[in-house]
């Protein structure tokens, strides 16, 4: 891969501080980004696809509307890093 | 007042009850890699153990040296982070003096069956009301993944460079050849059925074993090819066949799979009640 791709990649990732609209009450999730060493544990199993990583591989949450609240995401997290607004 | 029983139940829900057990002037995150299965696992225990009501101090933790024996260091009971292998006879100490408190062991697949494989089958023979937890990743984490008793054949590790030629221990089977009464078998794929498992361990009265099958992917991973903690966690959920299902098949079928499930919930006499009752008849106790 050459860099401008490897960088085109990485430009394309959401930023680390995703833009949260907060009209709608607060996000289903926190995410504890002291915590969280990038597994990509929760990204990958969570059903809804709710989150993308950033350029560090941390999970943003993309798609908050489609949270469930499933806990897949939280139980699975080794770092306890993830924790529910909701529950 | 609430009692402390009373505001654990009332916080059973919440998803960040893991957040009140844990050492408050510990440093988080904590020393495991990245997705090592070890955090996954005191997740679990610490949903269960808050599930059940019981308080702080009524649970003692006791870990031998490893990765996976690492983990009373962050969470906030009294424990007792004992030498290599020994966990076991310490924690005997603790349940024989103290038979009220709830002695948990968090120990390793090296920690309990290689250095300390004598302190274990004897533990289990003994049926003494402590549950152990053995996080199996089927290697030596800390040292830098030597292999272990339950390292299987033919696999890698740094000390099996062309393949394993021994053959393995099955920790579950061993507790349960061994006298165990309460024996389940878990992998951090399967969350939800590890903490229902923690909770059935806990509650049972005699030796319980959960062997919580998790991925080194630093080590045994790697050098197996297995790919990262995602894409061990979703070969555990593919190799895992439940115990009912189990029952059915042919060893052949069941060559390197996982069953999981509770193998094994027996009553037995328990270790510490008969020995009270030898004292109290010898003291003329009614
Ligand atoms: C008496 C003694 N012998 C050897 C060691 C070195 N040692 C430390 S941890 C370990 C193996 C731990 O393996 P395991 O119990 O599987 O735990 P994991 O790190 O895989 O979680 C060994 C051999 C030691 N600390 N003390
Ligand atoms: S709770 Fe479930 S649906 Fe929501 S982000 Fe987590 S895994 Fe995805
Ligand atoms: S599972 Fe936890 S540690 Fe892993 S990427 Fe998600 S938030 Fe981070
Ligand atoms: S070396 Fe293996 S067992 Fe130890 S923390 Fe890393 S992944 Fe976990």
């Amino acid at each position: 891969m050459s860099d401008s791709e490897a960088a085109g990649k990485t430009d394309s990732k959401p930023a680390r501080k995703a833009k949260y609209d907060y009209s709608s009450g607060p996000p289903p999730l926190n995410i504890n980004l002291k915590w969280c060493k990038a597994c990509n544990i929760c990204i990958a199993l969570c059903p809804q696809q709710v989150f993308e990583p950033d350029r560090d591989g941390k999970p943003v949450i993309a798609r908050p509307d489609d949270c469930t609240q499933c806990t897949i995401c939280w139980v699975h997290c080794p770092d306890f890093a993830i924790t529910s607004n909701y529950k | 007042m609430a009692t402390v029983k009373e505001t654990n139940q009332a916080e059973k829900q919440k998803s960040d009850v893991m957040l009140q057990y844990l050492r408050p002037k510990k440093k988080f995150p904590s020393v495991w890699c990245a997705g090592c299965g070890n955090g996954t696992v005191m997740g679990a225990i610490i949903r269960a153990i808050d599930k059940l009501g019981y308080s702080k101090d009524e649970v003692v933790m006791v870990s031998g040296i490893g990765c996976s024996s690492r983990m009373p260091v962050y969470l906030d009971f009294s424990s007792l982070h004992t030498t290599h292998g020994r966990a076991l006879p310490y924690a005997t100490g603790v349940k024989f003096a103290k038979p009220h408190l709830k002695v948990i062991v968090i120990t390793g697949d090296g920690d309990a069956l290689a250095i300390g494989g004598n302190h274990f089958i004897h533990a289990c023979r003994r049926n003494i009301d402590i549950t152990a937890i053995l996080i199996n990743n089927y290697i030596y984490g800390m040292t830098g993944g030597q292999g272990s008793p339950t390292t299987p054949s033919k696999a890698f590790s740094t000390t099996t460079p062309y393949g394993n030629v021994e053959k393995h221990f099955n920790p579950s089977e061993l507790a349960m050849a061994a006298g165990a009464t309460f024996v389940g078998r878990t992998t951090v794929y399967h969350v939800p059925q590890m903490e229902k498992m923690i909770t059935q361990a806990l509650e049972h009265k005699g030796f319980s074993l959960v062997e919580a099958v998790s991925n080194c992917h630093t080590y045994f991973g790697r050098l197996n090819r297995q790919g990262d903690p995602v894409a061990m966690l979703k070969m555990f959920k593919d190799l895992a066949v439940p115990a009912a299902r189990a029952k059915n098949m042919t060893p052949e079928e069941l060559e390197g799979k996982l069953v999981t499930g509770v193998l094994q919930d027996i009553e037995k006499t328990e270790f510490c009640d008969e020995y009270q009752k030898v004292v109290d008849a010898h003291r003329g106790v009614k």
